[in-house]
C-alpha cells in the first residue's frame, strides 16, 4: 500500500507564508492531481517550511506535477525522493478495543514493533508507533484484528539518504562552521 | 517620512509608472481614493468592476504595460474574478488591487467581506493579503514584477482598510530586495545553447517545416525576430488566435489562423508538416483538435518561457525554455552559422508548392447575399477592414463574430488584435476596447461584438461616453447566441434550445443614444459603407452600429469538438474538392 509503484515522494521547500499550503493543495485539486499523503512543518531555515507530498501519478505525469508546483511563487525547491535512496518515517496513533485477555496481546504486539503504550482504559488501549510506513502498514493490519476504534497516521516525511561520501561531507562542513564560530 | 498606507499605495503605483487606473470605489478601498485626487494618475470610473478588469486587460494587450484595476472588497472582488481568469488564461500582465475589511474584522463575516485571496488563488499568477501598512510598497513591487516577467499574468493585492489608514515609514524597495524576497521565482529567459543548436539542425533538415506562432511571441515582443527567421528560412507561418498580427497577414509566407475555425490551408499544413516550430504557443485543444490525430508526422520544437507547457499536451523533440525573442534570435544565429559553414537547407520546394495549391483551392469564402437578401456578417467585416484607417485596433467578444473577425481582418501589425482567447469571455469586447483606446488614443479602435455579448457589458459605454473615450462598436446582430445556434444546427438536429434573443428588444440604437453614444442601424448592404464612414468620422463620442445580419450564416471551416483536424468541415462548395487537401 505504501509502496505502490504509482506513488512518488516530493519534498517541497516553500516560503513559510500564510496560505502556502492552500496554494499547494489547491493546485493539486485544480489540475486533477492526486495526493496520497501530505505532511508539513517548518524547515531548518527560518522562514521556510518543508512539505512532504506522496503523489499518485497514475493519471498525471510526475513531470507535470513538479513543473506546475514549481510555478507557485512560494515554492523554492522541489526534490523527488526515490524511496530506495531516502529515509522515510511516519507516526501512527491507534486506539484499539480490548477486553482483559486481549490487552496483553496488544501490549506484546506493540512491544515487538517497538511502539509505545500511550493510554490504557477499561475497554480500550491507545498505542503509538513511528517508523517506516511499511512497518506501520504491518502493525495496522495486525491491530485491525482486535478492532480499531480510531486511527490516525501523519503521512510520511522523508529526506534523501546520505551516501557515505555525503555523510563525511556533512560532518566536515559542520566542523568548519564550528571553527568559524 | 510618515505617510498613510493609502498614500504609500498611490505613491507606489506612481513609482511603477502607472498612468491609468480603471476602478470603482467602495467602503474598504475608500482611503485609497483620497490621495488619488492629488495624484497624476488618471482614474477611469467604470460602471461595473468586471469592466475595470477587462479595460485593464485591453490596455495591457495594446501597450505591453500592466493594466491596473482598483476596486473595493466583497462583491467588487468577486466581480473581478472573470477578468482575472481571463488575463490568467491569456497571460496578460495586470495588477488588481482590492480593498479588504480591517484586519481585526477578517474572518468574522463582516459587511462586504470575502476571502479574496482564497477566491482568486487559482485565477492569478500570484496574490497577497497585505497585513501591515509598512508592507504595501514591497507588495506593489512584487505584484508588478511577477505580473510582467516570465510568463506574464494577473496579480492581486488585497489590502485591509486599516492598512490603508495606518501610517508607515515610506521606503521603496530596490530591485535586489524584490528579487531576494521571492527566492522561489527565477524565470528563465535564456534558452539552452545545446537545444538551440538542435533546433537549428532540425530546421535545416526539414522538408515540410511550419512556424507555429502563438501569443508568447507578442508577449516577448518577438514579432521582428519571427519575421527574420521566416524570411531567412523561407518557412510559412501560421498565427494562432492569440498571435494574430504577430506576423503580417499580407506577407507571402503568412497562412493565417489554424485551429477549430482556422482556414483549411493553415489547418492542413500543421497536419502534413514534418516539423512544427512552436514559438510561444501551447498546443491548445482548439488548435490540435483530437491530440492523438494532431500533426502525426511532425517533430516538435517547442519554445516557451513556461517550463510547464513543455510536454503538457505534446511531447517536444526539442524543448527550449526561454524568452521567445532571445531564443529566436539565438536560433537565427545558429542557422546563420550553419549556413556559413556550408550546410545547405533541405529542399522545401515541393512543400511550398503544395501549400500554394491549397491556398488557391481553399480560400476563406462565404456566399455573398443577393440584392434584397439579409446582410452577411463577413461582408460587414470586409467593409470595416477596407474602410478603417491603417493601424486600426480590433477588439472582439466571443463567438461567431470573433472567428469571422480573426478570419476576415488583415492584421499587418502586432498589437492590433485584442480578444479573449483562452477563457472565451462573452462581454469582453466593449470594456477591453475602452482599455485599448486609453492605451492607444492615437488609434481607431473598433469593438466587434455579437448581440449576445454586447448585452453583457454594454453599460461600460456610459464610462466611455463620460470619460470621452471614443471607441466604435460594430454589433453583428443576428438575434441569436450565434455560435451556440451553429452547434445546435449542426450537432443537435436543428433543435434550437434557448439561443433566440429578441430581434426588437433591446433597441440598440436607442440604448446607444441613451448611453451618450451615436447609434446607427444597418439593415442592407448598401447602408454598410455610409454607416462605417460616418462612424469613422466621429471622434468625440463612442459610436454603435447595429448591423442586422443573417442568422443562418455559419463559421467555416470547422473542426468539430473531439474530432481530428483531418475531419474539418469545409463550406459546401469546397467539399467536392476535399481530395485536394492531400
Amino acid at each position: 500500500m505504501s509502496h505502490d509503484i504509482n506513488h512518488h515522494i516530493l519534498s517541497v521547500l516553500v516560503q513559510n507564508r500564510p496560505g502556502v499550503l492552500a496554494r499547494v493543495a489547491g493546485l493539486f485539486a485544480r489540475r486533477g492531481f492526486n495526493i496520497f499523503s501530505l505532511a508539513v512543518a517548518p524547515a531548518e531555515d527560518e522562514g521556510f517550511s518543508r512539505i512532504t507530498i506522496v503523489v499518485d501519478v497514475e493519471s498525471t505525469s510526475l513531470e507535470q506535477i513538479v513543473k506546475q508546483l514549481f510555478k507557485l511563487i512560494e515554492v523554492v525547491k522541489i526534490s523527488e525522493l526515490d524511496p530506495r535512496r531516502s529515509v522515510e518515517r511516519e507516526l501512527l496513533l491507534a486506539t484499539v478495543r480490548t477486553t482483559g485477555d486481549q490487552r496483553a496481546q496488544i501490549v506484546e504486539l506493540t512491544n515487538i514493533f517497538e511502539g509505545k503504550i500511550l493510554a490504557v482504559g477499561v475497554e480500550a488501549i491507545t498505542v503509538s508507533l513511528d517508523g517506516h510506513p511499511e512497518k506501520l502498514d504491518d502493525f495496522e493490519e495486525l491491530l485491525a484484528g482486535y478492532g480499531i476504534v480510531e486511527l490516525q497516521r501523519t503521512g510520511r516525511v522523508a529526506l534523501p539518504k546520505l551516501d557515505r561520501e555525503a555523510r563525511l561531507r556533512a560532518v566536515s562542513s559542520k566542523s568548519n562552521q564550528g571553527k568559524a564560530g | 517620512m510618515k505617510i498613510t498606507g493609502a498614500q504609500a499605495l498611490i505613491r507606489s503605483l506612481e513609482m511603477e509608472h502607472v498612468e491609468t487606473i480603471f476602478g470603482l470605489p467602495g467602503g474598504c478601498i475608500l482611503p485609497a481614493y483620497d490621495p488619488l485626487l492629488d495624484s497624476s494618475i488618471r482614474h477611469i470610473l467604470v460602471r461595473h468592476e468586471q469592466g475595470a478588469g477587462h479595460m485593464a486587460e485591453g490596455y495591457a494587450h495594446v501597450t505591453g504595460r500592466p493594466g491596473v484595476a482598483l476596486v473595493t472588497s466583497g462583491p467588487a472582488a468577486t466581480n473581478m474574478v472573470t477578468p482575472l481568469m481571463d488575463a490568467y488564461m491569456d497571460s496578460i500582465p495586470m495588477v488588481c488591487i482590492t480593498g479588504q475589511v480591517p484586519t481585526a474584522a477578517i474572518g468574522t463575516d463582516a459587511f462586504q467581506e470575502c476571502d479574496t485571496v482564497g477566491i482568486t488563488r487559482s485565477c492569478t499568477k500570484h496574490n497577497e493579503l497585505v497585513m501591515s501598512a509598512q508592507d504595501i510598497p514591497m507588495a506593489v513591487r512584487q505584484a508588478f514584477h511577477i505580473a510582467t516577467t516570465g510568463r506574464p499574468g494577473p496579480t492581486l493585492i488585497d489590502i485591509p482598510k486599516d492598512c490603508l489608514t495606518n501610517t508607515m515609514d515610506w521606503y521603496w524597495p530596490t530591485d535586489e530586495e524584490v528579487i531576494e524576497s521571492l527566492p522561489g521565482y527565477r524565470p528563465n529567459t535564456k534558452g539552452h545553447p545545446r537545444m538551440i543548436k538542435e533546433a537549428a539542425k532540425l530546421i535545416m533538415a526539414s522538408e515540410r517545416p511550419i512556424l507555429y506562432v502563438g501569443g508568447g511571441v507578442l508577449k516577448a515582443r518577438a514579432a521582428e525576430a519571427v519575421r527574420e527567421l521566416a524570411e531567412l528560412t523561407n518557412i510559412h507561418v501560421v498565427t494562432t488566435l492569440m498571435a494574430r498580427g504577430a506576423f503580417p497577414d499580407d506577407h507571402p509566407l503568412c497562412l493565417g489562423m489554424p485551429g477549430m475555425h482556422g482556414n483549411a490551408t493553415a489547418i492542413t499544413v500543421m497536419q502534413k508538416s514534418d516539423l512544427l516550430i512552436n514559438l510561444g504557443a501551447r498546443f491548445d485543444d482548439r488548435i490540435t483538435g483530437k491530440v492523438s490525430a494532431f500533426a502525426p508526422e511532425a517533430k516538435i520544437i517547442h519554445v516557451d518561457i513556461d517550463p510547464a507547457e513543455q510536454g503538457k499536451v505534446r511531447k517536444p523533440d526539442v524543448p527550449i525554455v526561454g524568452d521567445a525573442k532571445q531564443v529566436i534570435e539565438e536560433i537565427i544565429k545558429a542557422i546563420k552559422e550553419m549556413l556559413g559553414t556550408g550546410v545547405v537547407q533541405a529542399d522545401t520546394g515541393a512543400w511550398r508548392s503544395r501549400i500554394s495549391g491549397w491556398r488557391e483551392q481553399f480560400p476563406l469564402s462565404y456566399e455573398p447575399s443577393e440584392p434584397g437578401e439579409a446582410l452577411k456578417p463577413q461582408f460587414c467585416l470586409e467593409q470595416l477592414r477596407d474602410l478603417s484607417p491603417e493601424g486600426t485596433i480590433l477588439v472582439s467578444g466571443v463567438g461567431q463574430h470573433q472567428m469571422w473577425s480573426s478570419q476576415y481582418w488583415k492584421f499587418n501589425e502586432p498589437y492590433t488584435w485584442v480578444n479573449s482567447g483562452g477563457l472565451g469571455t462573452m462581454g469582453f469586447s466593449v470594456p477591453a476596447a475602452i482599455g485599448a483606446k486609453v492605451g492607444r488614443p492615437d488609434r481607431t479602435v473598433w469593438a466587434i461584438d455579437g448581440d449576445g455579448c454586447f448585452q453583457m457589458t454594454a453599460q461600460e459605454l456610459v464610462t466611455a461616453a463620460v470619460e470621452r473615450i471614443p471607441i466604435k462598436v460594430a454589433i453583428l446582430n443576428n438575434s441569436y447566441l450565434g455560435m451556440v445556434r451553429q452547434w445546435q444546427e449542426m450537432f443537435y438536429d436543428e433543435r434550437y434550445s434557448e439561443v433566440y434573443l429578441s430581434p426588437e428588444v433591446p433597441n440598440f440604437v436607442m440604448w446607444a443614444e441613451a448611453m451618450g453614444c451615436v447609434g446607427i442601424r444597418v439593415d442592407s448592404p448598401e447602408e454598410v459603407q455610409p454607416a462605417i464612414d460616418k462612424a469613422n468620422s466621429i471622434d468625440d463620442r463612442p459610436v454603435v452600429i447595429d448591423f442586422r445580419v443573417d442568422a443562418r450564416e455559419k463559421v467555416f471551416p470547422m473542426v468539430p469538438a473531439g474530432f481530428g483536424n483531418d475531419d474539418m468541415l469545409l463550406p459546401e462548395w469546397q467539399e467536392a474538392n476535399r481530395g485536394g487537401l492531400k
